[in-house]
């Protein structure tokens, strides 16, 4: 069972950069554990720190005016390497909601398999909230996935999720226990292919 | 497919899974929370490649972490019953790079592995593509992931290559022109007299850069080459059940005037040598070329992040690469450490000496590959040349093991990725072909390979 995800109400951490991806969320370097907890410490490793240990000030992760459970980031978020780590990185760090125009394949899929909702939104309600957000940091978004809709002041907007992924995650169901209830059935496949 | 049924994923055998040290013990965790067994391990093959040392392989790993990653994957084979291509095995190496070379990559197979660049796999006509840790335990687990059905998209390529002009170029040109998002949501089919003039390993460099274009996956329909390169590879049926399997392995082709989603068109004549001038792959151009300028952007929203691209690989708008001095060579990776890739190398290198500015890293993707290359004498070509071959393994291409480019230094590579810090924390990376890596070796600078072959 994963944490549930229905409704959230949550001031967000602007990044206006486009093409983010898995290498940035979390670098290579980092991904020696061999447990899924601790990677929020290393997200955005290089763009957050200066050397070993010093925190580069013009970072949004290291402005004090900024915090919250929604990231808010360019178009082409995640793309790159498969790393699951970039997901687990970002939901250790407190995060429970990216939003983008745009998702790369993998990483979305990694996303919600540990109960990070990707929120896919127009080009020109990411542009409004980024604002909104930079302009006033106290800004709240509210995402309700049960009606799949997203939003902050006067605006408003319906995203798109699989219907199949939705009920996952507003009951903390795991794709694995669908899975193995199919065992049998998977089996006779395995056997009648047995070949290839 | 096992199940589909309205409102589900649908539900996708596996089968051949490859896994390596990084991205599976977290799933072995989760099979032993269950308590549950690997679903058929006979389907599953292990190596150890991304986070090897590339020296002395014969040794225990110096970094703790590191070894300590080997060594959790070794335990869970143990333990699982998975068998394991360890450091210092003779079929070890990069996980793409073995599977074909073993015969286990077979047409029509469907296969994953919890690494983006499986889309090298489909060269052979199968569908493989990368997955996250949490699918790598569903496969253990019950042989199948959940997928919904992608979008489709041909890109056909006719005409003849330009002389110094590979495999490597055509698709960082491909990604050139349609971004590093062109292809996000669709499984790519690459087909033209173009494509079925390449090699296998050809085919492979392009089917595995399918992902730095956004793509799940990108596949080439088999032919006599495909075939022709699978047998008598070590795991591949043999006699009867070869020639069965090649009856089979025919009807792998798309249907004359199948629909796609999309259908982009492109001439090989246009492709000159490609390389890379940001940091994704979709900043790539021909070797002559100019970085554009900010007003050749397509869109306004793309100069915020243009800038910050330039700015951290210290370049400029508008200026050309060629004569730019550079300090590392990388040969190696998935994308470019076959056998193939490296007799291209040889033959820039062969009789000459690398720049005294450079450092040259040839990272052969497999044992293998490594014991052919010592066969044909390349390793003495390169020793002359003053480049360093060294043991098998992913290397330099995502700087995780202790090959990394040193900040703000910059290197030609082979490889697939250019983004901040890939090669290294500050490294900023060129993406090349072996051709046009060998001539950067060669000059110490940025070097169009078609003035060196004359």
């Amino acid at each position: 069972m994963k944490e549930k995800f229905t409704l959230l109400n949550s001031t967000a951490v602007p990044l206006p950069i486009e093409n983010i991806d898995t290498d940035q969320i979390i670098p290579a370097r980092f991904l020696k554990a061999t447990t899924r907890e601790g990677f929020g410490d290393n997200l955005f490793r290089d763009w957050r720190y200066e050397g070993e240990q010093t925190p580069k000030a013009d970072f949004v992760l290291n402005d004090a005016r900024f915090c919250g459970r929604i990231l808010l980031a360019g178009k082409n978020f995640g793309c790159g390497s498969s790393r699951e780590h970039a997901a687990w990185a970002i939901y250790d760090y407190g995060f429970r909601v990216v939003v983008s125009s745009f998702f790369a394949d993998i990483f979305k899929n990694n996303a919600l398999n540990n109960g990070l909702l990707p929120v896919v939104v127009s080009e020109a309600f990411l542009q409004a909230a980024l604002r909104a957000v930079t302009e006033n940091p106290a800004t709240i978004l509210t995402v309700d996935l049960e009606k799949q809709v997203i939003q902050f002041g006067l605006q408003q907007e319906q995203f798109e999720i699989n219907t199949y992924k939705k009920t996952c995650l507003l009951n903390g169901y795991d794709d694995i226990d669908y899975l193995l209830s199919l065992k049998e059935k998977i089996r006779k496949f395995d056997t009648a292919h047995a070949s290839r | 497919m096992v199940k589909t049924a309205p409102g589900y994923p649908d539900v996708l055998f596996i089968d051949r899974h490859y896994i390596h040290e990084v991205t599976s013990p977290q799933a072995f965790d989760g099979l032993r929370q269950r308590g549950i067994p690997v679903f058929n391990t006979q389907r599953t093959t292990a190596t150890a490649d991304h986070n090897v040392p590339t020296k002395d392989q014969h040794l225990p790993i110096k970094e703790a972490l590191s070894r300590h990653q080997v060594e959790t994957l070794r335990k869970n084979c143990k333990e699982f019953g998975i068998e394991l291509y360890d450091l210092g095995h003779p079929f070890q190496g990069i996980v793409h790079i073995i599977g074909p070379e073993l015969g286990f990559t077979l047409p029509g197979m469907t296969m994953v592995c919890g690494d983006s660049h499986t889309s090298t796999h489909g060269a052979f006509g199968s569908i493989a593509f990368g997955v996250g840790t949490s699918e790598v335990e569903q496969v253990l687990a019950t042989q199948c992931v959940l997928q919904s059905r992608p979008k489709t998209m041909k890109i056909e390529i006719n005409g003849p290559l330009g002389k110094g002009v590979v495999s490597k170029d055509i698709i960082l040109y491909i990604i050139s022109k349609i971004s590093a998002s062109g292809a996000t949501g669709y499984f790519v089919e690459y087909a033209g007299d173009t494509i079925r003039a390449l090699s296998m390993e050809a085919r492979m460099t392009i089917c595995n850069m399918s992902i730095e274009m956004g793509a799940r996956g990108g596949l080439i329909a088999p032919d006599e080459k495909t075939f022709e390169y699978i047998r008598g590879r070590r795991f591949a049926p043999a006699g009867a059940a070869f020639d069965a399997a090649v009856e089979s392995w025919k009807q792998l082709v798309s249907d004359e005037g199948a629909a796609y989603d999309e259908v982009l068109t492109f001439d090989a004549r246009d492709i000159t040598p490609m390389i890379t001038y940001g940091t994704n792959p979709g900043m790539g151009m021909g070797i002559s070329d100019r970085i554009p300028t900010l007003e050749e952007l397509k869109e306004i929203s793309e100069q915020t992040s243009f800038k910050k691209s330039l700015d951290y690989m210290g370049l400029s708008p508008g200026q050309s690469l060629l004569g730019k001095p550079i300090d590392y060579v990388f040969i190696g990776s998935c994308t470019n450490a076959r056998i193939e890739d490296l007799r291209l190398v040889a033959s820039i290198v062969k009789g000459k000496r690398k720049a005294e500015n450079v450092e040259v890293w040839v990272i052969p993707g497999s044992k293998q590959v490594e014991a052919q290359a010592r066969q044909e004498g390349l390793d003495q070509i390169f020793e002359a040349a003053g480049f360093e071959l060294r043991g098998p393994g992913c290397s330099a291409c995502l700087g995780m093991n202790e090959d990394k480019v040193p900040a703000g230094k910059y290197c030609v590579s082979t490889s697939n990725r250019n983004f901040e810090g890939r090669q290294g924390p500050r490294s900023r990376t060129f993406l090349a072909s072996p051709l046009t890596a060998a001539s950067a070796a060669i000059t110490g600078k940025v070097t169009d390979v078609r003035e060196i072959l004359g």
